[in-house]
């Protein structure tokens, strides 16, 4: 099967300065921040970006997981019962600007079903959306504030990211789908 | 995972490690201020309770509503069934309904089986007259893990008319499929005599089989089984068989007390024995919506095939 | 078929005179009027029989007709009908119908329905005790006196052991049998199945296999006791072989049945609470069906009876412990016992005959049936395929459904059924 490397680990580290940059420009500070990243490697992201923004701003930004799969628009249309991770969200997020953390934008499902999950945990001041890759292909008017790198795809082809923290290793692949 | 649960066999030891993770996530869902996920919305699960049961069927009516699908009940005592409509009939009916998922109690061994003939639904046993109760089960293997964080080589013994307890029969297969050492202990007239044959010990001495135990889990005494004289009475069974403040002393230190309930405080445990710290009965039933929710999910969230596009 | 008709090239297995082997025979005015491989053929119409069995007609000692009272079940016409869809061109039919058979006027009535639409000859069968309460014998001399030769409270066991020993000592008058169904009621009250791992596992009461030795015991001891003529219904324990052997071996005048269903499944079988296998006495251990099917095989148990038993598709239907036990025998005794006794190898072709027709008619004193197929003889004769392959499923020819072979597949088909020379069955199809 065909695989390319679209980002190795010192891109991956650049970009997730840069956008650790971007989000405390747009916000002016860290004030009221809160990350939440999308389980499975959104999280691991947030905590990087949250790294980052300590180092940068000196401030502590809180960091949560959020678990999608029970607000997914897809279920009882696979074969089986998706996988599902933790959620871990202990700190309030009213009146806070939530950054949502996700490895690859792709059709925009997965951040319409994560809003819906966070509304049901408060009312935040503004959502704004953090990814690593945006690969095209929306389904849903969903867009990335801060985007890693934009990699138009082929909807037959898969982009596959690898993170240490799970993976071993720092990568971003495009594959053909077998 | 199958499509029905109507006895612990249907479930491997992997399913079985699935269903309790799930329920982890489902008992996070309980703790928030929404106790709800939108996960079976548009789904209709239907209680048809033949037995009276409030607390089952409330268990299974929460862990439904707070995967946003909507409810049925449909309760009858025993008697109604007799001058009613058959099961076959109340079962085409809800058919008709669109019931996505049926959740059974009958006091009839196997009506289950029989409903899964008529529905196109998934079925899920709560509990068939001696024969199942799976979720009860399920639920106790959480709580288990949950307080020891294991099964394999656990010390477990289940005390009482293990011969009429569906809950016993669950939790043995389940517990043995899982690698725990279980023990029935009892009168010999309530505990069938090929129970070897399911992997477990027997013994007719508690005193002996208490010191060595992990587990103590207590069955209910059912009163209404005196009339066929299994024991010479009630009274004898509590001081041979009972959980007596006296006898709790033997239990080693960290040991678990469990009961299904409802308890019938005195005969097979004493009252202050079960408001102990290490009596988990009400752990027990908390941990049963986040089980009953975990199977809701886990036999509905999966349906067609067919590929949907990620992220 | 006509007048005269000859069946071609068929062979001819008939116990009673102890014939295995190809040759033709000629029916002609309802009796047999040549058997051979030379018989004359001249003027009659032939049937072509090669690759088939030609053998006496089947005599079943154990069938519940239900007429009169249950008619929504099955009735004396469409349950002789079923019989001889199945081969059989006799039938015993049971006393526990409401009324009860226990007096002339019923046993009256069922011959009346009988000879009016029966594809078979239908025997009725009294009762030992009036209305089947176990107490008070039944009026067996003048039913006897009405040609009943087969006494037995069916459904029910005799409670009593004075009670049954009466009624075997009595019987001798008329040279009758007694039939029981071996069951101790109070070991086995509430029992849907057999007890034992499988009960136990499967939440329902069982029966142990003791409740039927019990009462086997027992009704040996009076027959040796009284000296009169026993017949042991339905054997399903391993256990209640031995005792048999044992009586045979001291003289005792017992015979015995074996139904298809004991022959062929197991208590495992109900693994799946179909209603369909839950049967009275109920389906027990391989090791009891190794005992049964060796015992046949020896000739301690004489026949093989297949309990027919209806119950409208509403009764089979409800939860397991509320549908009444029984599975419908007729159309597939003779296939069940081709497929998975003859077949195999467990016994030859012609003692599954003898235990088919010959032992029950001797059994039922029906003389007219169970061969031997002889020049003189009224021809009661059934025509098979054993290697038809088919499978069981609705429609069935009788009026119910519940049989413990649905879904399965068997080798063995009737083709055709002669009742007194009348072709009740042609190519498989009853003819009225």
């Amino acid at each position: 099967m065909g695989s390319v490397r679209l980002l190795d680990g010192a891109e991956i580290r650049r970009a997730v300065t840069r956008i650790a940059h971007e989000i405390l420009e747009r916000n002016k500070g860290a004030q009221s921040l809160v990350l939440v990243g999308i389980a499975a490697r959104g999280d691991d992201l947030a905590r990087r970006l949250a790294e980052e923004i300590e180092r940068i701003e000196g401030a502590r930004v809180p960091v949560g997981a959020l678990d999608i799969t029970f607000y997914r628009d897809d279920i009882g249309m696979r074969a089986e019962a998706p996988e599902v991770h933790e959620t871990r969200i202990d700190f309030d997020i009213n009146g806070k600007t939530v950054v949502l953390v996700d490895d690859v934008l792709f059709s925009g499902r997965t951040i319409r079903a994560a809003m819906d999950a966070l509304v049901d945990f408060g009312r935040p001041a503004a959502i704004q959306l953090a990814v690593l890759v945006d690969r095209g292909h929306r389904e849903l008017p969903i867009r990335a504030d801060f985007v890693g790198k934009n990699a138009p795809t082929r909807k037959d082809e898969d982009v596959r990211v690898a993170l240490i923290e799970t993976d071993g290793e720092d990568a971003v692949y495009v594959e053909e789908r077998p | 995972m199958n499509k029905h649960l109507l006895s612990i066999n249907d479930v491997s030891a992997e399913d079985i490690v699935r269903i309790l993770d799930v329920a982890e996530s489902f008992r996070e869902v309980g703790t928030r201020v929404i106790k709800k996920v939108p996960a079976l919305r548009g789904r209709t699960v239907v209680n048809l309770f033949y037995e009276n049961s409030t607390r089952t069927r409330i268990s299974f009516e929460l862990a439904a509503k707070r995967l946003s699908a909507d409810v049925i009940n449909f309760t009858t005592s025993g008697t109604s069934v007799a001058k009613g409509e058959s099961l076959k009939d109340t079962a085409l009916t809800l058919q008709a309904m669109g019931a996505d998922a049926i959740v059974i109690r009958h006091s009839s061994s196997g009506s289950p089986y029989t409903l899964t003939r008529w529905v196109r639904g998934s079925v899920l046993n709560a509990g068939d007259g001696t024969h199942e109760h799976p979720t009860q089960a399920l639920l106790d293997l959480y709580t288990i893990r949950e307080k020891l964080g294991r099964f394999e080589g656990l010390r477990v013994a289940i005390c009482g008319d293990v011969l009429h307890s569906r809950v016993a029969r669950s939790l043995s297969f389940a517990l043995v499929k899982m690698g725990a050492d279980v023990t029935l202990v009892g009168p010999p007239t309530l505990i069938p005599p090929d129970a070897p044959a399911w992997g477990v010990h027997v013994s007719f001495d508690i005193d002996e089989v208490l010191p060595k135990l992990d587990v103590c889990y207590l069955l209910r005494v059912q009163r209404e089984r005196q009339r066929q004289q299994y024991v010479p009475s009630v009274r004898e069974y509590a001081r041979l068989f009972g959980l007596t403040r006296e006898r709790v002393g033997l239990l080693p230190e960290g040991a678990l007390i469990m009961h299904p309930g409802p308890m019938n405080r005195g005969v097979e445990i004493d009252s202050d024995v079960a408001d102990l710290p290490q009596a988990v009965m009400e752990e027990q039933v908390t941990n049963g919506i986040a089980i009953r929710m975990s199977l809701l999910y886990l036999l509905l969230g999966g349906g067609s095939e067919g590929a949907v596009a990620d992220g | 078929m006509a007048e005269r008709t000859a069946f071609i090239g068929a062979r001819v297995v008939d116990p009673a005179s102890g014939r295995d082997e190809v040759a033709n025979v000629l029916v002609e005015g309802g009796a047999v009027a040549a058997v051979g491989p030379d018989a004359s053929l001249r003027g009659a119409s032939l049937v072509d029989c090669h690759g088939l069995v030609l053998a006496p007609g089947l005599v079943d000692l154990h069938a519940h007709l239900r007429e009169p009272g249950r008619e929504d079940a099955e009735t004396v016409e469409t349950a002789s009908r079923a019989a001889a869809a199945g081969g059989f061109t006799a039938v015993a039919a049971m006393a526990n119908t409401d009324p009860v058979a226990d007096t002339p006027a019923v046993v009256e009535e069922v011959r009346s329905l009988a000879s009016r639409a029966a594809l078979c000859d239908v025997f009725p069968v009294g009762a030992i005790t009036k209305g089947l309460a176990g107490e008070e014998m039944a009026a067996i001399g003048e039913m006897a006196a009405i040609g009943v030769r087969l006494f037995s409270d069916d459904g029910r066991c005799v409670p009593t052991a004075r009670v049954l020993r009466n009624a075997l000592q009595y019987a001798k008058a008329f040279d009758a049998v007694i039939a029981e169904h071996c069951e101790d009621p109070s070991l086995a009250e509430g029992g849907q199945m057999h007890e034992g791992i499988h009960s136990y596992t499967l939440g329902l009461t069982g029966k142990p296999a003791e409740s039927e030795e019990i009462v086997v015991f027992r009704d040996l001891a009076l027959a040796r006791l009284t000296g009169g003529r026993l017949h042991l219904q339905h054997l399903s324990a391993g256990g209640s072989v031995e005792l048999l052997r044992r009586a045979r071996a001291a003289g005792v005048r017992v015979t015995a049945e074996v139904t298809p269903h004991h022959l062929v499944f197991v208590d495992e079988d109900l693994v799946t609470y179909d209603t369909n296998f839950k049967v009275n006495p109920p389906l027990r251990t391989p090791e009891d069906r190794e005992a049964l099917r060796a015992a046949l095989a020896d000739g301690t148990i004489d026949a093989v009876a297949t309990d027919h038993a209806p119950h409208a598709v509403e009764d089979k239907e409800a939860e397991f412990d509320q549908a009444p036990p029984g599975t419908i025998g007729l159309e597939t005794a003779l296939a069940a016992v081709l497929t998975h006794l003859v077949e195999p190898g467990l016994i030859p072709l012609p003692r599954a005959i003898e235990a088919l027709s010959t032992a029950p008619a001797r059994i039922l004193g029906a003389s007219g049936h169970g061969g031997p197929i002889e020049p003189g003889r009224p021809a009661n004769l059934v025509v098979f395929d054993p290697r038809a392959e088919w499978v069981v499923e609705p429609p069935f020819v009788s009026r119910s459904r519940n049989s413990a072979f649905l879904g399965k597949s068997l080798r063995g088909k009737v083709i055709h059924t002669v009742l007194r020379g009348e072709p009740v069955v042609v190519d498989g199809k009853p003819q009225r």
